[in-house]
């Protein structure tokens, strides 16, 4: 893994006094599906935050290929152009359809004009599944088909990069499936996907490497194989034992 | 998001010798701090530079216009204006009071007309349409023919017990039309109450009035601040309308004072003492707002 697409190290974000991310390293290679596993509060939704530029890093950096993401200087609407975010609670924009949801940000942004840019996204919501919900408003739409349609709109501008923030969390659990279905899709076609997730199972399905985070410093890094069947540290085995008994 | 809520405890997360207070930042973040402070200095420049030629331009074209020193002794006369401030100060006095008097009257009338439109008691349906049409009319009139209509047809009608001081008068005007408004403001803020704050009062055991009381009220006034606090604001300037009726208020005062010396500076100073209310009130009112956008974030959770 000697270049990486994305290249953070030496992370650090802290809220007042609070300390959230003490001093993150983390690579993720093109193509790779890395999985942020660890309870809440754990730091990883503002690691996901940080690399979108939704927050100011207090320290160290973030690299996407050749960008530093973390240089002021940089116009942080351009990097963000090249990342698509999902997040938890779908954050579709209610008072327009699915079609446009997912086609404001290649019109607007990328200016894609109107005819491509629908055709492309009825291709999305066709693999996606929602070939005939395209002139639905989101309120139609149950909550899988809303976060389904929300991964549409973060994939319409072709980002070189995903994050994905516990997309499956607000959703009932009979509708996960649906939507960890997609994922695994876009990581059979060679997407990369950074993701913060409670599904445990999923992350040893898919997951290239899963890192587990506590108190704002990865504990423990590996493939899925090792962080989750053989942790080797005692937080990591003590925060499984909990996830798995609610599962 | 979760994080911003749970606290991360410290010191677990951190290694002795590397507490917060101990940490040194980067030389990368220090340049990056340096980089961000000098931009910082710059934009501060460039706003104020843009502001004080902004000034300047406006300043210049007054001056430069060919009326300009005519404009510049029968508007700004120093010596006019300090001759009648007194006057005006002891007249605004009075649409202070106007304004007290008429804000109390309008906040009790309009929050009572707002419940009786949103209750659904059938006793209550004549009051309901008592209620719609006293808004639908009195929105509809402008204060200043309400303030001319009250002033002079009330007394006119030589009922027992009418009041016939006018800035008496100019107040009932001015309760009889910002009422209504203001009563639809509160409407709208009852509304706003998401249906299920009120069923979970209601699952508590607290009966209609209960919950309106405890529950749907508290929201829905904090819901409606800042519009309340934009017709305060009106309301504070329209008690001028009543210098038509002619109680000695500081547009009225004014108008004396620059008839007898043929000079305009007298309404300048009026105008001067009405912003120096409405500005702070202003800020107040921008300040509310932003106080409540934050909290309705807080409660949607992300």
């Amino acid at each position: 893994m000697s270049e990486s697409l994305l290249r953070i190290r030496g992370l650090r974000k802290q809220y007042g006094e609070r300390l959230v991310l003490r001093s993150i390293d983390l690579d993720v290679a093109e193509h790779q599906v890395v999985c942020l596993i660890g309870g809440s509060g754990s730091g990883k939704s503002t690691l996901l935050r940080c690399v979108d530029l939704l927050e100011v890093v207090d320290d160290g950096t973030v690299h996407l290929n050749e960008t530093e993401l973390t240089d002021p200087r940089l116009d942080p609407d351009v990097a963000r152009r090249r990342i698509g975010i999902v997040f938890q609670a779908y954050n579709l924009f209610p008072h327009l359809s699915v079609l446009d949801n997912i086609t404001l940000a290649p019109r607007q942004v990328h200016g894609v004009p109107r005819r491509k840019a629908e055709a492309s996204a009825r291709e999305l919501l066709d693999r996606l599944g929602l070939a005939d919900k395209a002139h639905e408003h989101p309120d139609r739409l149950s909550g899988g088909q809303q976060q389904r349609a929300a991964i549409a709109r973060a994939l319409a501008t072709e980002p070189e990069l995903l994050l994905f923030d516990e997309i499956t969390s607000a959703l009932d659990p009979e509708l996960v499936g649906e939507v960890l279905d997609v994922v695994a899709d876009l990581k059979r076609r060679g997407l990369t996907i950074l993701m913060a997730t409670h599904e445990m199972d999923f992350a040893r399905r898919v997951a290239d490497r899963v890192c587990f985070l506590e108190g704002g410093v990865i504990v423990e890094q590996g493939t899925a194989e090792q962080v989750l069947t053989a942790p080797r540290e005692q937080a990591t085995r003590r925060f499984l034992a909990r996830a798995l008994d609610r599962s | 998001m979760d994080i911003g809520k749970t606290a991360v405890p410290d010191r677990s997360a951190t290694s002795p010798g590397t507490l917060v207070t101990g940490y040194r930042p980067s030389d990368h973040e220090r340049e990056r701090q340096r980089y961000r402070r000098s931009r910082k200095r710059r934009h501060t420049w460039l706003s104020t530079l843009c502001t004080l030629l902004g000034l300047v331009a406006v300043g210049a074209a007054a001056v430069a216009s060919p009326g300009w020193e005519r404009v510049d002794s029968l508007f700004f006369n120093g010596a006019e204006l300090r001759s009648a401030f007194p006057d005006l100060l002891r007249g605004f006095w009075l649409n202070i009071q106007m304004f007290l008097v008429a804000e109390v009257l309008i906040l009790v009338l309009g929050l009572l007309i707002a419940l009786v439109r949103v209750t659904r008691a059938p006793g209550l349906q004549p009051l309901r349409l008592a209620a719609t049409v006293y808004v639908d009319v009195f929105r509809g009139v402008p204060t200043l023919l309400l303030v001319f209509l009250v002033g002079f047809g009330l007394p006119a009608l030589q009922l027992q017990g009418t009041p016939s001081e006018p800035w008496i008068l100019g107040v009932i005007a001015l309760t009889l039309s910002y009422t209504a408004y203001v009563a639809e403001v509160f409407r709208a803020g009852l509304n706003s109450v998401h249906p299920a704050q009120r069923n979970a009062a209601r699952a508590l055991g607290l009966n209609e009035r209960q919950t309106v009381r405890h529950v749907v009220l508290p929201q829905a006034v904090r819901n409606v601040l800042p519009p309340l606090l934009n017709d305060f604001i009106a309301l504070q300037k329209d008690t001028a309308l009543v210098a038509v009726l002619g109680p000695l208020e500081a547009l009225r005062a004014a108008q004396i004072k620059a008839d007898y010396d043929f000079n305009y500076t007298p309404y300048l100073g009026a105008a001067l003492l009405f912003i120096a209310v409405t500005i702070p009130l202003t800020r107040f009112a921008d300040r509310l707002q932003r106080r409540a956008t934050q909290r309705t974030w807080a409660g949607a959770g992300q």
